[in-house]
């Protein structure tokens, strides 16, 4: 699957509390947590977003808490993917299982900057920034995370376990 | 294999278990408060299954944004209560409740050996007994508790060993706080955080379960101590139930070994806006406090309370200062209510609560206005943690936040002792 679409860059130790602050937490809706996203560090954020769009931030990308609130507050702003050098642990769980796709790939984001156009082949790894004519990896899943990711999250890839399971197979 | 090992090994059915590994493990037990079960809720109702996989192994708790703050909380708290009922969960009401991490040792569903896994960060804090426990989100609960397994990649072991003796007024508080001052916020990042060495044998459980708590404030995926006869006494004098105990093998690998020698550690505060922007005390300078939060799931333990009444005893908050202080459970309350402790802190002016994680997380019960600035025993100190992006949060210890409530700005508890 192909993606395209326009950077907004942040920087290192993006936390959960920034992504979708604590006071926007009184509901599970995502079109509602979408307009309050990145607020705190970006007050304009859910406004300037388009669809197809492409977070990007350097390293620890989503630390704090466990909210699921904060993934699903991106993908329903429009973002179709997040690029940094890492994640952390929770946030990168909560990602795959809700089907927003995360790469981790240093040099792309060392080499982008805010409003570069972005075209990701998730299928390859393969980010190429259309602004800069240049063209970077991302690192590549391991085959069990590989396989929740196909099946589109945690939930789809469960059920068709569980029915497995059922059927004896 | 490490403690982290052999637990995982033994919950997913293999003899050994490597870093790096993805296992299905079997779940002990599993957690969700009033924020994340409303969407674990929803994505188990998508599994289809019905019914939860054990009632007795799954338990919801209303503690962030209860009691109910506004209308949209209380119909989240509405949502997890009829669903508890309903399949038969575990389940602590206000008025019998606690903040999660408070609760669950004291009413003996935390265990040494277990893997526990909750729709909380702070789910970590369980390593203090010996139980592999990690935070995870809401759709990873919702399968844990449709199915009782969750998958989970093997963790490397960073050892943490605590050499000498801890000075007066350094607690367990000031031991995390200056390991993640050390390493930084990504400086675990996936791994378990082992916990050995004399000071940590000398602390007492609540001083443990402050440092598991805050494993995640360091990325790790658990926080981990080996069982001692400390916390068998802890597991027989909260309800007694059967338990199994994982040690660490001699020769286990680790990642990394880290090093301190504790004696010449200072009280530590966290500095905005990460809790790894870390000062010893005598390098604070002068810094003006607003308010002053002494409770959460990191401090709202007996002895935390404890040690801000050693301080607050025959004194007076800072006229210009609004001191909050929440025992994390009701027990804890009582307990600090027949001790004497509530009658103290009330004549020192301060504000005793139900508890909540309330100020915590900017929910309620003393969230900051722009420009102000808190001093907290919680964990956890972002931009906008606990009210207005332009508010400020430092966090510390409860003697150093007891001191600080009395002399209306960070205050070192050698000042006033």
């Amino acid at each position: 699957m192909k993606l395209r679409g326009k950077v907004h860059k942040f920087g290192v130790n993006v936390d959960t509390d920034v992504i979708i602050p604590a006071r926007y937490l009184n509901v599970s809706e995502p079109e509602e947590l979408a307009k309050h996203c990145m607020e705190d560090i970006d007050a304009d954020f859910s406004t300037k977003v388009e669809p197809g769009d492409i977070i990007m931030a350097t390293t620890n990308f989503g630390c704090g808490s466990s909210r699921e609130h904060a993934p699903l507050a991106i993908k329903a702003c429009g973002i179709s993917c997040v690029i940094a050098q890492s994640f952390a642990r929770i946030f990168f769980r909560n990602a795959i299982n809700i089907g927003l796709p995360l790469l981790e790939c240093s040099e792309a984001v060392n080499e982008t900057e805010t409003g570069d156009i972005l075209e990701v082949d998730l299928s390859s790894g393969k980010v190429n920034n259309i602004s800069k004519h240049k063209t970077f990896t991302a690192n590549t899943y391991p085959e069990f995370m590989m396989g929740i990711i196909n099946a589109g999250g945690l939930i789809p890839y469960t059920k068709s376990k569980l029915e497995r399971d059922k059927d004896g197979i | 294999m490490t403690l982290a090992e052999k637990i995982l090994a033994a919950h997913s059915g293999n003899k050994k278990v490597s870093p790096g590994e993805f296992i299905n493990v079997k779940v002990d037990l599993a957690l969700a408060n009033d924020i994340t079960a409303p969407l674990a809720i929803r994505e188990f109702q998508h599994l289809g299954v019905g019914k939860v996989f054990n009632p007795k192994k799954v338990v919801m708790v209303p503690d962030h944004f209860c009691p109910n703050k506004d209308i949209k909380s209380a119909e989240q708290a509405k949502l997890m209560r009829e669903f508890a009922k309903e399949q038969g969960l575990l389940y602590f009401e206000i008025g019998r409740m606690g903040i999660e991490h408070v609760l669950l040792p004291e009413q003996g569903l935390a265990l040494p050996g277990q893997v526990i896994v909750g729709a909380d960060s702070h789910t970590c804090t369980y390593g203090a007994l010996g139980a592999f426990a990690t935070g995870m989100g809401s759709t990873d609960i919702a399968v844990a508790i449709a199915t009782g397994e969750i998958w989970m990649k093997v963790p490397p072991t960073i050892k943490f060993i605590y050499r000498g003796k801890l000075p007066k007024w350094v607690s367990g508080k000031d031991l995390i706080l200056y390991t993640i001052g050390d390493i930084g916020v990504d400086g675990a990042l996936y791994s378990a955080m082992e916990f050995t060495g004399e000071a940590i044998d000398e602390l007492p459980m609540d001083g443990r379960f402050t440092i598991a708590n805050m494993a995640i404030e360091a990325g790790a995926k658990a926080g981990i101590f080996n069982v001692d006869a400390k916390t068998e006494k802890y597991v027989k004098e909260h309800g007694n139930y059967p338990y199994s105990i994982y040690r660490t093998d001699k020769g286990a690998e680790y990642s990394r070994v880290i090093e301190y020698d504790v004696s010449k550690i200072e009280p530590q505060i966290a500095f905005p806006h990460l809790p790894s922007n870390t000062k010893p005390i005598s390098q604070v300078g002068d810094i003006k406090l607003d308010q002053v939060v002494i409770g959460g799931c990191t401090n709202g333990r007996l002895d935390d309370l404890r040690a801000a009444a050693k301080i607050l005893k025959g004194r007076q908050i800072h006229p210009e200062l609004r001191c909050i202080i929440i025992p994390g459970s009701q027990k804890v309350y009582l307990d600090a209510l027949r001790e004497g402790l509530v009658e103290i802190f009330i004549e020192a002016g301060a504000a005793v609560s139900t508890p909540t994680c309330g100020p915590c997380l900017g929910g309620h019960m003393g969230v900051l206005a722009t420009g102000e600035r808190c001093l907290s025993t919680t964990n956890r100190n972002f931009v906008g943690r606990m009210g207005s992006p332009r508010s400020e949060v430092y966090l510390a210890s409860p003697a150093v936040a007891a001191t600080s409530a009395i002399l209306g700005r960070i205050g070192d508890p050698r000042e006033v002792t």
